[in-house]
């Protein structure tokens, strides 16, 4: 394994009162893939709020090159491109307005690269539709695109499959071999086989848990 | 362009895209407000002297009435999520979005509220003071309904929760906004109630965004 660049230690998470994972521990390198896998409710989707800071852990750190990202949170934010189970897209805006102003809460003040991210899940014929107009698959294709658009080197995905095709699917394997390709990280949350060589970690029980190879 | 214009503006061009949403509004202020004098009749008096209380009144509910959607949207659809992970402080992205809701909101209605007065038969003077007032509080009463709308994120019946949340913390400012025009009627100057509107608002406009953050952050979780 690479050096990590991302250090989870002994991280805890309680939902509801519940102990979700208790000491989790795992490092991810430039260039790595980790699947989360688990039955529903096993806390695929807490650990990864819980990474992203959308939620508190009860304990343990979360190290970013070094660094403990409660230190710096925007800095950490600034390195996640999220896909969550909803889209994040608004319904009445086009499917580029929604790419440019997702960037543009990100911080970018131009977008140089928005007609590779639509070429990548073929959306050139639906950048100019109102996404409330698109099918699920559609939609979640332009959320995709949007983590593609966003270039930051860790992507947080929550079941990135859901509602593609074979093709749509197809397409976000090739970005995200060419993610990690490039020395970009990716945790996905997910139920289906990925088709792309990584790490698995398996959640479901309170034992501490380590990521397999 | 940063993000607290992005959003200012994203905000903005979806009240554009639906703008049924805002007609809304300003048509329960129109009716709201006119039903007044066709209920009570046609004593000019009678009328003058209730005219900015039912404006002020009419204005709030109004204001109320969009505030439930202000964060409920963001949060259906996901991008709450992304809000909370801008690089930037949510506080920003707070005040953007109580911003936002005043220039559709509370800025029609400010300008809508002196013809509306015409009705009641305020004079020129009270128009413009009810037009002045109107601009300075209304602001107060989005940073507020904004707060309120960000503590019942999620709540069910959030609509009334936010109600009986915002319209107590709302009192002082439709106090002094209508008192103005009553000072108005007795004689004297509004600068004093103008000025402690404007107070009323700097002191919102200073603690409710990192209260409104917080609790978006909790509803986030």
């Amino acid at each position: 394994m690479a050096s990590p660049i991302l250090q989870i230690n002994a991280l805890t998470c309680r939902r509801g009162g519940r102990l979700v994972f208790d000491r989790l521990s795992f490092g991810l390198g430039e260039g790595e893939l980790l699947a989360l896998v688990g039955r529903n409710g096993s806390g695929k989707t807490t650990l990864l709020r819980a990474l992203a800071g959308l939620m508190p852990a009860e304990a343990g750190t979360i190290r970013w090159q070094g660094a403990e990202i409660a230190d710096d949170p925007d800095t950490w934010r600034s390195k996640l491109a999220w896909l969550g189970h909803l889209e994040g897209l608004k319904g009445d805006l086009t499917v580029t307005e929604n790419l440019i102003v997702a960037e543009r809460l990100r911080g970018v003040k131009f977008v140089d690269r928005l007609d590779g991210a639509l070429l990548a899940f073929d959306l050139e014929g639906l950048a100019a539709r109102p996404v409330r107009t698109l099918s699920a698959g559609q939609r979640r294709r332009a959320a995709l695109a949007r983590v593609v658009l966003s270039a930051a080197p860790l992507w947080l995905l929550d079941e990135p499959l859901n509602a593609l095709d074979a093709s749509a699917q197809q397409a976000f394997r090739d970005a995200l071999k060419t993610h990690l390709a490039a020395g970009g990280l990716a945790i996905a949350a997910t139920h289906a086989e990925l088709g792309v060589a990584g790490r698995t970690l398996e959640l479901g029980g309170i034992a501490p848990l380590k990521a397999s190879a | 362009m940063n993000g607290f214009t992005a959003l200012l503006m994203r905000d903005l061009r979806l009240v554009w895209r639906r703008p049924g949403d805002v007609g809304v509004v300003l048509a329960f202020f129109v009716v709201a407000t006119v039903l007044f004098p066709l209920g009570i009749g046609p004593e000019a008096n009678v009328l003058a002297r209730i005219a900015a209380g039912v404006l002020w009144c009419a204005a709030l509910f109004a204001a109320l009435l969009s505030l439930e959607r202000l964060f409920a949207s963001d949060h259906e659809d996901g991008t709450l999520d992304l809000l909370l992970l801008a690089p930037w402080p949510l506080e920003l992205a707070a005040l953007a979005k109580c911003a936002a809701h005043w220039i559709v909101t509370g800025l029609p209605l400010s300008l809508l509220a002196p013809f509306l007065g015409i009705a009641f038969g305020l004079d020129g003077q009270s128009l413009l003071a009810l037009g002045v007032t109107l601009l300075v509080g209304t602001p107060t009463l989005s940073l507020i309904g904004g707060l309120a709308a960000a503590l019942t994120l999620g709540a069910r019946r959030s609509g009334a929760l936010l109600a009986l949340l915002a319209l107590p913390l709302c009192v002082p400012t439709l106090i002094f906004g209508a008192g103005a025009i009553e000072t108005l009627a007795a004689g004297e100057g509004i600068v004093t109630h103008v000025a402690i509107l404007a107070a009323l608002a700097l002191v919102a406009l200073a603690t409710t965004p990192w209260a409104i953050a917080a609790a978006l952050r909790q509803a986030g979780e």
